[in-house]
C-alpha cells in the first residue's frame, strides 16, 4: 500500500479571520484517499486512487471527458460505494459517522438543486433551513455577494438565465459553512464577472482553512492559494 | 456548531418547502383528485343506476379509484426533486434522510390523499350510500389512504431512476397495498350495509401504524439505491 504521496504545498495563513467558522488549525491532510477502486457496470473507473488533501488547499480535476471526475465527486460525497479502498476525514473513515461528515461537506453537482416556483430569497432560506437557519438580511447579503443584489425579489428562478441560478447556487454553498466543497464544473454557464464571483468566494473558502475539489475543464487561476492540478486519474495530483 | 437545526426542525422546513410549492402550482396535486371524482361519478353512468346496486359495487368503485388516483399521485412524489438535484442535497444535508422523506410523504399525503378522504364520502353519497355510513366510510379512507402513500413511497422511490417508471410503479406497488384495499373495501360495505365495521378498520390502522413504522426505511433506502 504504501504512504500516502507527500504533495502538500503551504497554503499563505492569513494572520487572523475572525469571522473564519472553524479554530484556524494547521491540520494536515483532512481528507485521506486511499486505494479507492470503483466499477461503474464493467468498467473499472477509478483504479486505486491515493490522494489527500489538506487545509486550504485547492484540488482541481481536469481530466478528461469520460475518466471519471463526476464518479469520483460522487463517491467522496457518499452517493456512489467504491468496490475497494477508503475515504477518511479529519482522520476517521466517513463510514462510521456519515452524518457528520455530511455535516462538513458541501457538494454542487450538474443540477443546482433550485426549484423554479420559488425566488432565490425563498430557496436560500428554505436550503439554510436543513443546516443552519439563516436570518434574511444575511441571505440578501450572500445574494449581494454573487452579484444579485439588484435582482427583483420576487423573481421566480425559473425566469433566471443559467448563469444567474448558478449565481443563487454559489450565493447557498458560501452560506452553509461547510469545510470540504466538492464541486462539478461549478463556473458552467458563468459569465466573466460570475467567475470573478466565484473565484473570490473560492478564495475566501480557501483561506478561512477550506478544502475545495473541483471538477472542471478549465483550469482556475487563483492567487495565494493552495492550488494543485490534477491532470489525469493515472497520474500523481501535482 | 450548536446553530445546527435539529432533525424535526429541517423536517418541518421540508415540509413548508412542499407546501409553498404546491401553492404556487396548485395543477399539480389537484390531478389526483379530480381522477377520483371523475371514476367515481363515471360507475353510475356506466351501469343501471338502480340505487340497491349502486350500493353494491359502491366501495369497490371507491376503492379501486383511490388506489388509482394514489398512483397518479405517487408518480410526482420525488420526480421533480429527483431531477433537480434536492434529494441529493437532502441525502447530504446530515440531517436523518428517512425523516426528510417522511415529511415528503407527510405532504404528499395531506395535499392528495386527505382531499380524497374528504371527498369521498360524497361520493359514495352518489353512489347511493346511506347518510349514516359516511363516518364509517371517511374513517377507512383515511386509515387507508395513509398506508396507500406510505408504502407507495417505496415504490416511488424505487422507480426514481427509470424512464416512464408510471406502468412500472404500478406492478410493484398495487400487489403490495391490496390488503389495503381488502380490508378498506370490507369496512366501507360493513359501513354501507350498516353493519359493525370495527374489525375491518382495526385491521386497517394495524397496516398504517406498520406501514408508518417500517416504510419511511425502506423508502429512504430506495431513494438512496436509485440515486447511485
Amino acid at each position: 500500500m504504501g504512504s500516502i504521496p507527500a504533495v502538500r504545498t503551504t497554503p499563505a495563513w492569513p494572520a487572523a479571520l475572525p469571522e473564519s467558522p472553524w479554530a484556524l488549525q494547521r491540520t494536515d491532510n483532512l481528507l485521506e484517499v486511499s486505494q479507492l477502486h470503483l466499477w461503474r457496470g464493467d468498467r473499472h473507473l477509478l483504479r486505486g486512487l491515493q490522494f489527500s488533501v489538506a487545509a486550504g488547499q485547492l484540488l482541481q480535476l481536469l481530466w478528461p471527458n469520460g475518466t471519471g471526475k463526476t464518479t469520483l465527486l460522487r463517491c467522496l460525497a457518499g452517493f456512489l460505494h467504491a468496490e475497494q479502498g477508503e475515504v477518511r476525514w479529519q482522520g476517521t473513515n466517513v463510514e462510521k459517522d456519515r452524518d457528520a461528515f455530511h455535516w462538513d461537506l458541501a457538494y454542487l453537482g450538474h443540477e443546482s438543486a433550485l426549484k423554479g416556483d420559488l425566488t432565490a430569497m425563498e430557496n436560500l432560506r428554505l436550503s439554510c433551513a436543513l443546516r443552519v437557519p439563516q436570518k434574511a438580511e444575511r441571505l440578501r447579503i450572500a445574494l449581494e455577494k454573487v452579484g444579485l443584489g439588484s435582482i427583483d425579489p420576487a423573481l421566480p428562478v425559473r425566469s433566471m438565465s443559467a448563469g444567474q441560478k448558478r449565481r443563487v447556487a454559489l450565493a447557498r454553498l458560501s452560506l452553509w459553512h461547510a469545510r470540504l466543497w466538492l464541486l462539478d464544473e461549478p463556473a458552467t454557464n458563468l459569465d466573466a464577472a460570475g467567475q470573478a464571483v466565484f473565484g473570490k468566494l473560492l478564495g475566501a473558502h480557501l483561506s478561512g482553512g477550506g478544502l475545495a475539489i473541483v471538477a472542471t475543464h478549465r483550469a482556475i487561476e487563483l492567487a495565494g492559494t493552495a492550488n494543485r492540478f490534477w491532470v489525469a486519474p493515472q497520474e500523481v495530483p501535482q | 456548531m450548536s446553530l445546527r437545526a435539529s432533525s424535526p426542525a429541517a423536517a418541518m422546513a421540508v415540509l413548508r418547502r412542499d407546501l409553498l410549492l404546491a401553492a404556487r402550482r396548485p395543477g399539480e396535486w389537484l390531478q389526483p383528485l379530480g381522477f377520483f371524482v371523475l371514476v367515481t361519478v363515471l360507475f353510475p353512468l356506466a351501469m343501471d343506476p338502480e340505487p340497491s346496486r349502486l350500493r353494491m359495487v359502491a366501495p369497490a368503485a371507491l376503492w379501486v379509484s383511490l388506489l388509482l388516483a394514489s398512483l397518479l399521485a405517487l408518480e410526482i412524489l420525488f420526480r421533480e426533486d429527483s431531477r433537480d438535484g434536492t434529494l441529493e442535497q437532502y441525502a447530504l444535508s446530515g440531517q436523518s434522510f428517512t425523516a426528510l422523506l417522511l415529511a415528503k410523504t407527510a405532504t404528499h399525503w395531506l395535499l392528495t390523499g386527505l382531499p380524497m378522504v374528504l371527498v369521498g364520502p360524497l361520493a359514495a353519497l352518489s353512489l347511493a350510500a346511506p347518510a349514516a355510513a359516511v363516518p364509517g366510510i371517511a374513517l377507512a379512507l383515511f386509515l387507508g389512504s395513509l398506508s396507500l402513500s406510505l408504502i407507495g413511497a417505496i415504490g416511488a422511490g424505487l422507480t426514481l431512476g427509470t424512464r416512464r417508471g408510471g406502468a412500472l410503479l404500478s406492478l410493484l406497488v398495487l400487489p403490495l397495498v391490496a390488503p389495503v384495499l381488502i380490508f378498506g373495501a370490507r369496512a366501507t360495505a360493513w359501513a354501507i350495509a350498516g353493519e359493525e365495521a370495527a374489525g375491518a378498520l382495526y385491521l386497517l390502522g394495524a397496516m398504517g401504524v406498520l406501514a408508518l413504522t417500517l416504510a419511511p426505511l425502506a423508502a429512504a433506502a430506495a431513494v438512496r439505491i436509485s440515486m447511485e
